[in-house]
Order: C-alpha cells, then structure tokens, then sequence
C-alpha cells in the first residue's frame, strides 16, 4: 500500500499538469459509474415492486451491492468471438458508443458556470456527440456477422435517425426562447419571480413531452426497445456480445438514460433552480440538489414506462416519429417564435 | 512549437491519413468508417481554428447523420469487390487530373488569402461575440435571402427524392393506422348476456376428448 501511495505522490509531482487534467478528468465520471450502478439496482427494485415482487435483496444492505457483484462477474468472464466476425471491429463498437456518452456529460451544467466546459454551442455538441453513440449500435451489428444482431443494428439506426429530427426541432424551440446555445445561459432564461410558472415546460408543453419520448426512443429503451427485442430478435445488437465488452454497452445505455433525464430539467424544468420563490428560505434556494431531483424524477420514469408500457411495433414506432411528432414540433417551432416577437413570454431573472 | 499547432499537424496528419484509407482500404465498410473518421478530424482542426459551431455542425449533420445512411446502405448491399476494383488503374490518371487541378485551386486561394496584408481581424472576435451569434447574426441579417432560398431548394430536393422513389404496388397489404384507431370494441366483440347452465356431461369429460 505505502508503495502505491509513494507512486501517486511521485506522479503527481512529477507531472502536475497532467496528473491535474487526470484528475479533474474523472471527477465527473466516478460519479456517473457509481450513478449508473444505483440506477440498475434502483429500477431492478421499482420493476420489482411493479411487479408485486421484492427486486434484489440480498447482495449487501437492501441488495445495494447487487449490481457491483454483477459487474464483477461480467468483468471475469470470457470474451466470445462470433466464427468469422471482424474481431477490431466487434472490440471497437462497444468503445465508439461509450466514448460520446460520457463525452457529453462535459457540457452538463449543475450550477450556475458550473460545468466541466461551459461551451458557447453546449447544446450543439450534445446533440451531435448523442448522434454519433449510434456508430456503436450499427457497427455491432456489423461486426457480429449474425443476422439478428445486424437486424437490431438496422432498426435502431433508423429509429435513431429519425427521433434525433423531432428532439432537434424541440431543441431548437428552447433555443429560440433562450437566445443561447449554452446551457448556463438556457438555466438563468428560466430564472423569475414566478418560480415553476417561469420555466420553459410551459410555454414549451408539447416540445417538453415530445423531448422526453424522443429521448426514450434515442436511448432505445421500452417501450421502443425494438433494437433489442427479446421476444423477435433475440438481443438485438448486442446478441453475440459477452463479459467486459458487454459491460461496456450496459454502461452507455445506462449513461445515456441518465443523460436524458439530467437535459430534460436543464432543458424545460429549470435546472438547478428552485420551484418555490426565493421568500421560503432554503427550499427557494437554487443548488445543484434541484437538478438531481429532477433528474431522479425523469431517471425513475424510464422505469415507471417499462413496467407499465408494452413494446410498440416497429411501423407504429416510424408513424409516430415521422407523421405525429416531427409535424407538431415544427409547428411549434413557429410558435415560441411568435412567443419570443412579441414577448409573450419573459426570459431572465 | 505551441501546443495548438501540434494538435493541428497531429488531426491533420490523421485526416490525411484517413482520408488516404477511404480509397485504398479493401471492404467497402471499412473505407466509410475512414471517411467519419476524416469528416471527425476535420471538425478538429476546425475548431482549433475557433471555427466551434462549423466544427460541430460537420460532425452532427455528416457524422451523426449522413455517414450512418451511408453505412446503412454499404452494410445492407453485399457489394462484390472485384469489378469495382478492376478500373482502378484506367481512372487513375483522370483522378490524378483532378487532384492537381484542386490542389492548384487551393493554393492559389491560399495564396490570394497571405497576400491580404496585414490580414483583416476575425469579425466575430472584431464583434466580441461568440462565433456561433455572430455567424447566426450573419445569416439571420445580412444573408436572410440567400439562406431561405438555399433552404427552400434543399426542401424541394427531399420532396422531389421522395416521389422518384415512390412505387405503389398493387396487391400489397398494409394497415391503414387511422382505420385501426377508428375500430370499436363492439366490432371485434360481441357480448353475450346467458345465464350460467350446467355442462350436459361430467366436467373432466370434455377435456380428454381431442
């Protein structure tokens, strides 16, 4: 132990910078890891309550350390080579969807300029690292050389593609309203004297309901699990996958969900601001406390909407994105234009 | 040597790099996984250049979207290589041609640019505004025509690409989705009122018969 401990300090003196830059590297990703974990364990519990049954309890204290003891195991195992797969390719997909999903985080503020990088375009370089995590769906199913992965691997692309449209023009009608890309300045747009009454779900109603299910589409979780689709095509893409690199995807879609439930407040709910006006002392108090009760509420829906929604069907999954969604944000886009000509709503404290 | 100009020779060698494996790589969708990886590093150097909202637009429109049709496509046609392969040498010259004449093109418009001395300040920085405001100012303001008409010509484009690849077949089953939300309960089911009778054999009866 006292020779790690020597190798830190020597490290770090010797190089500061980089042991810095380290650091601060995974100050947010340890959080999101240990996230990830609580998050399974929590909606193995709430689909186990659903269900009328206990969800795990015996691992650790309520069963908390469940999820780590499967990671382990995950972890230990071996890595299986589908016959005549592209085995870079098979290593590199899991890697090329893990790498946007945790890339994004970087712009996610939790307080006022608190944020890992308080990028002028934050919620451009959102939208575009969440597009490219579908490179590691589609080029699992490639490289696994088994037509039910290549299956999953189709239809998600597709559904990807399409739902990325409406959640654009949904983002786009926020911007319109906070005349920024950046998502500190997106957060203090929704600052007022009117506390919840003040936030952009209001004026943005149908954008804030569309962007939540598009959400739930993009991370291909039920009920437009699809991609996966135990009941037709096995797993989906990631059939043929086993051990750490399946690990790997487990952690992106995890992320990815906590992701979305975290943009959701940022976007429409006000962020880190508080509900109730600034007179009733600690509870009017904007803190970082808000966002991640927010953001439980959005992470525990995604639960609340597998327990409770079947699987819809894949052409019933097209229709709604293409001919129900992208037609209503487009018009709404046209509204919080109008909203914003002619000031019907306020933005800013 | 500053860091940022390492950074730039380092993305730039691997655009080249990539590039360069878009055209000499054997499977077809290995060579479209070169080209993201050259449309990505180019979005690096551009935003080495403080290029920030070009440099993600690069990756979000061509990355995120276009490049994953195209693999789309690459991966569901099963392309036969050799005939592809086979006219390599005979447009060989035509292509070297054509890189020439671009390269000829590119330094010139290089050169015209170092000739501008002293060069002109960046307008975005000039108007201490970010380069996203700026070029949205820009195109919102000055340019408003051009861009609405550029618009206007990319949505004829989709609506013209969507008849010339529509068939009707004739005999094809499909749903029609606004039927299926129109249909009723009572005309799938009919519910029947009886009142409750007694099986005319022994219960256990009817379930060995087959």
């Amino acid at each position: 132990m006292d020779s790690i401990t020597a190798a830190f300090h020597w490290f770090v003196s010797t190089f500061p910078t980089l042991s810095m830059a380290l650091g601060l590297l995974l100050l947010p990703l340890v959080p999101l890891i240990i996230g990830v974990a609580m998050y399974v364990w929590w909606e193995r519990k709430v689909i186990g309550w659903m269900h009328v049954r206990m969800g795990p309890n015996k691992v650790g204290p309520f069963g908390l350390a469940q999820t780590f003891a499967d990671v382990f195991k995950l972890l230990l195992k071996e890595v299986v080579y589908p016959a005549n797969s592209n085995k870079a390719l098979f290593l590199l997909a899991p890697l090329w969807a893990l790498i946007p999903s945790f890339a994004a985080w970087a712009v996610i503020p939790i307080g006022p300029n608190v944020a890992w990088s308080n990028a002028n375009a934050g919620l451009l370089f959102l939208l575009a690292m969440t597009s490219m995590g579908v490179y590691g769906i589609i080029i699992a199913g490639w490289a696994s050389n088994s037509r039910y992965a290549m299956l999953g691997a189709m239809r998600s692309a597709a559904q990807v593609v399409s739902y990325e449209i409406a959640m654009g023009f949904s983002l786009v009608s926020v911007l319109i309203l906070a005349g920024s890309l950046n998502l500190s300045d997106i957060v203090q747009a929704q600052a007022g004297g009117k506390g919840l009454f003040d936030w952009f779900w209001l004026p943005l109603l149908p954008m804030f309901v569309i962007y939540f299910v598009s959400g739930v589409a993009e991370t291909n979780r039920a009920p437009f699990d699809v991609a996966e689709g135990e009941s037709e095509i096995v797993a989906g893409f990631h059939v043929e996958y086993s051990g750490a690199p399946f690990a790997v995807f487990f952690l992106t879609e995890y992320a990815n969900m906590i992701l979305v439930s975290f943009l959701a407040p940022i976007l429409f709910l006000g962020g880190w601001l508080s509900p109730f006006p600034a007179s009733w002392g600690l509870l009017g108090e904007p803190g970082w406390w808000w966002l991640c009760a927010k953001a439980f509420f959005f992470a525990t829906a995604y639960v609340w909407f597998r327990a409770s929604f079947p699987r819809y069907r894949y052409d019933q999954i097209m229709r709604l994105g293409w001919k129900v969604f992208i037609p209503i944000t487009i018009v709404w886009v046209f509204v919080a234009g109008c909203m914003k000509y002619f000031g019907w709503v306020t933005t800013g404290a | 040597m500053s860091f940022q100009l390492i950074c730039f020779y380092a993305f730039a060698a691997v655009t080249v790099g990539a590039a360069l494996a878009v055209i000499s790589v054997r499977s077809p969708v290995h060579a479209a996984l070169c080209l993201v990886l050259t449309f990505f590093s180019t979005a690096c150097t551009w935003l080495l250049a403080d290029a920030e909202f070009l440099a993600i637009a690069l990756v979000l429109v061509y990355v995120g979207a276009v490049m994953v049709l195209f693999l789309f496509v690459v991966m569901m046609l099963d392309l036969d290589l050799d005939p592809l392969r086979e006219g390599f040498v005979r447009a060989l010259p035509v292509g070297l041609v054509v890189a020439v004449v671009m390269l000829v093109e590119m330094l010139g418009l290089i050169g015209v640019r170092t000739m501008q001395l002293p060069a002109p300040p960046e307008p975005a920085a000039a108007a201490g505004m970010s380069n996203t405001s700026w070029l949205a100012n820009a195109l919102f303001s000055q340019f408003l025509l051009p861009f609405e008409v550029a618009a206007l010509i990319l949505t004829v484009a989709i609506v013209a690409a969507i008849p010339l690849t529509l068939r009707h077949r004739v005999g094809v089953r499909t749903q029609d989705p606004g039927r299926q939300v129109r249909v009723k309960a009572r005309d799938r089911v009919r519910i029947v009122k009886m009142a409750a009778e007694k099986p005319a054999m022994p219960a256990d009866a009817g379930e060995t018969t087959p």
